[in-house]
C-alpha cells in the first residue's frame, strides 16, 4: 500500500497524478504532498486521480482539507479521472455538489 | 556496591578457572540481577576492570588503560538503556491512560435500544480498535417518535473520541428540540463545523419514525444511504439525499424525506465499514447486505443485525478494517 505524487505545470495548470491506495496510513503522505504545492491566485489546480483505486474516510479527509485551503486563496481546484467507485465515494458524501469532479469517461470525452 | 563487587569477581574467577555452562549460567542470572537494581553498562565494565586487577594483580597497565576506554565509551550507551526504560515507563502509562479514556468513551456513549411495541430495533457496533469511530443514539419520546443517529467520525482513535462527544451532547441538547432530521443535521453542522479542524468530518444518517403515523422522516450528511426494503413490493429501495457531510461548510442545509413503512418493511441503517469491501471484485457490497438481510428476514431485528456481522466477519473479500455499525427499524 502506497501513494506517490507528481506536480507538473502546465500554463496556468498545476496538474497532480495521485497513484495508489489513500488510506489511514498512505494519507500523511499525501499530505504533506499537497500542503508543499504553491498554491498562486489565479492559477487553477487539477488533481487527477485515474490511477488512484482506493479511498478511505481519512483520504477523503485530506481532500476536504485541501479544499478548503485553496478555496480561501481563491484557487479552482478540479478532480478529474475519477472511478466510478470513487465518483460514488463524493456523491454520497455531498461533496461532489461542493467540489468539481470528472469522470473517466469525460476526460477521454474531451480528448 | 562493595558487596557486587566481590560476588563478580568470585564468579568470573571461577569461570576463568573452569569456562563451564554452568559457571556460564551464574553469571547470566548475575547480570539480570545487576540491570533490576539499574547499575548502568559502563558500571558494569567497571566491576569487571577491578575484578580482573585483583585475579591478576600483574596485568599490564595497557590493558587496564583499554578498560578506562570502554569505560568511557559506554557511557552513551548507558544513556541509552536509560531512556528506553524511562520510555517503557512512558508507555505503560499512556497504556493505562487509554484504557481509562476508552471506558469513560463507552460509558459516555451507552446507547440502549429502545422498547417500542410497534417497532422492532435491532442494533449491532463492533470497533475496529479500542475506541469506536461510529455511534449510534437513540432517542425515544414517550412512545410517540422513535429516532436514530448513526454516525460515523472520520479519524481514528482519541481526535475521533473527542469529536464523538461533541456530537452526543449535541444530539442531547436537541433532544427536546424540534427533531426534524434536516433541524438536527443543521445544527449538529454548524457546532461541528465550529470546533473541528479543516480534515476531520462526521457522517450522520437521522431518522425519525412516527409511531402513530407509521411514517420514517430521514435524512442524511455524507452519509452511506440507508437501504428500505418494502416488503409489499419484495425491492429495496437506496435511501439516497447527498447531503454534504457534517462540519466541511457552515451553512448547508439538508433535506428531509418521508416514508410510509407497511407490515414487515425493515429500514437497514449502517456505516462505510459495512460496505467497505477494499478487494471487491465483482461483488457489490450492499447487495450482498441485501441478499443476507433476505436470508434472514424472518428473524427479529437484533437477530438480522448479528447474523449479518457474522457473516460477513467471515467473508474472506471483507477485510474488516474499519468500525462496524447496522441498525434496523423492522415494522
Amino acid at each position: 500500500m502506497n501513494v506517490n505524487v507528481q506536480f507538473r505545470e502546465d500554463g496556468n495548470v498545476m496538474r497532480g497524478y495521485i497513484e495508489g491506495e489513500i488510506d489511514t496510513f498512505t494519507a500523511p503522505v499525501l499530505r504533506d504532498e499537497l500542503e508543499a504545492v504553491q498554491i498562486v491566485e489565479g492559477r487553477r489546480v487539477e488533481l487527477d486521480l485515474s490511477k488512484v483505486n482506493y479511498i478511505d474516510s481519512t483520504g477523503l479527509g485530506i481532500f476536504v482539507a485541501f479544499y478548503k485551503k485553496v478555496t480561501r486563496e481563491n484557487v479552482q481546484l478540479r478532480l478529474v479521472g475519477l472511478s466510478s467507485r470513487l465518483v460514488r465515494l463524493f456523491e454520497i458524501t455531498g461533496l461532489s455538489e461542493l467540489m468539481s469532479i470528472e469522470t473517466d469517461a469525460e476526460v477521454e470525452l474531451k480528448q | 556496591m562493595k558487596e557486587l563487587q566481590i560476588q563478580y569477581k568470585k564468579i568470573l574467577a571461577d569461570y576463568l578457572k573452569n569456562q563451564t555452562e554452568r559457571n556460564l549460567y551464574i553469571g547470566q542470572n548475575f547480570i539480570r540481577q545487576l540491570i533490576q537494581k539499574k547499575v548502568t553498562p559502563e558500571e558494569v565494565i567497571s566491576i569487571h576492570k577491578h575484578a580482573v586487577e585483583q585475579i591478576y594483580p600483574d596485568i599490564t597497565s595497557e590493558i587496564l588503560n583499554s578498560f578506562d576506554f570502554l569505560i568511557e565509551i559506554m557511557v552513551h550507551f548507558g544513556l541509552t538503556v536509560q531512556e528506553h526504560q524511562s520510555l517503557l515507563v512512558q508507555q505503560e502509562e499512556l497504556r493505562i491512560e487509554m484504557n481509562v479514556a476508552t471506558k469513560i468513551q463507552s460509558m459516555l456513549l451507552k446507547t440502549a435500544i429502545p422498547k417500542v411495541n410497534e417497532l422492532d430495533i435491532g442494533m449491532v457496533s463492533i470497533p475496529i480498535r479500542k475506541m469506536n469511530g461510529d455511534y449510534v443514539h437513540f432517542l425515544n419520546d414517550e412512545q410517540h417518535y422513535v429516532s436514530v443517529a448513526v454516525t460515523d467520525v472520520v479519524g481514528k482513535g482519541v481526535p475521533a473520541a473527542l469529536c464523538m462527544s461533541m456530537v452526543k451532547y449535541g444530539l442531547d441538547t436537541l433532544e427536546y428540540a424540534n427533531n426534524n432530521p434536516s433541524y438536527v443535521l443543521e445544527v449538529l453542522n454548524r457546532i461541528i463545523e465550529k470546533s473541528v479542524d479543516d480534515s476531520m468530518f462526521v457522517s450522520m444518517f437521522y431518522g425519525t419514525y412516527d409511531i402513530k403515523g407509521n411514517i420514517f422522516t430521514y435524512g442524511s450528511a455524507g452519509h452511506e444511504p440507508a437501504i428500505y426494503y418494502n416488503s409489499r413490493d419484495q425491492k429495496f429501495y437506496d435511501l439516497e439525499s447527498r447531503g454534504l457531510l457534517l462540519g466541511v461548510m457552515s451553512e448547508v442545509k439538508y433535506r428531509q424525506y418521508k416514508i410510509h413503512l407497511e407490515e414487515n418493511d425493515f429500514i437497514l441503517m449502517i456505516t462505510d465499514g459495512v460496505t467497505d469491501f477494499r478487494k471487491q471484485g465483482d461483488l457489490d457490497p450492499r447487495n450482498v447486505i441485501k441478499e443476507l438481510a433476505l436470508n434472514y428476514i424472518n428473524l427479529s431485528a437484533q437477530e438480522m443485525c448479528e447474523r449479518m456481522y457474522a457473516y460477513l466477519k467471515d467473508l474472506t473479500d471483507f477485510n474488516l478494517e474499519d468500525d462496524f455499525t447496522v441498525v434496523i427499524f423492522k415494522k
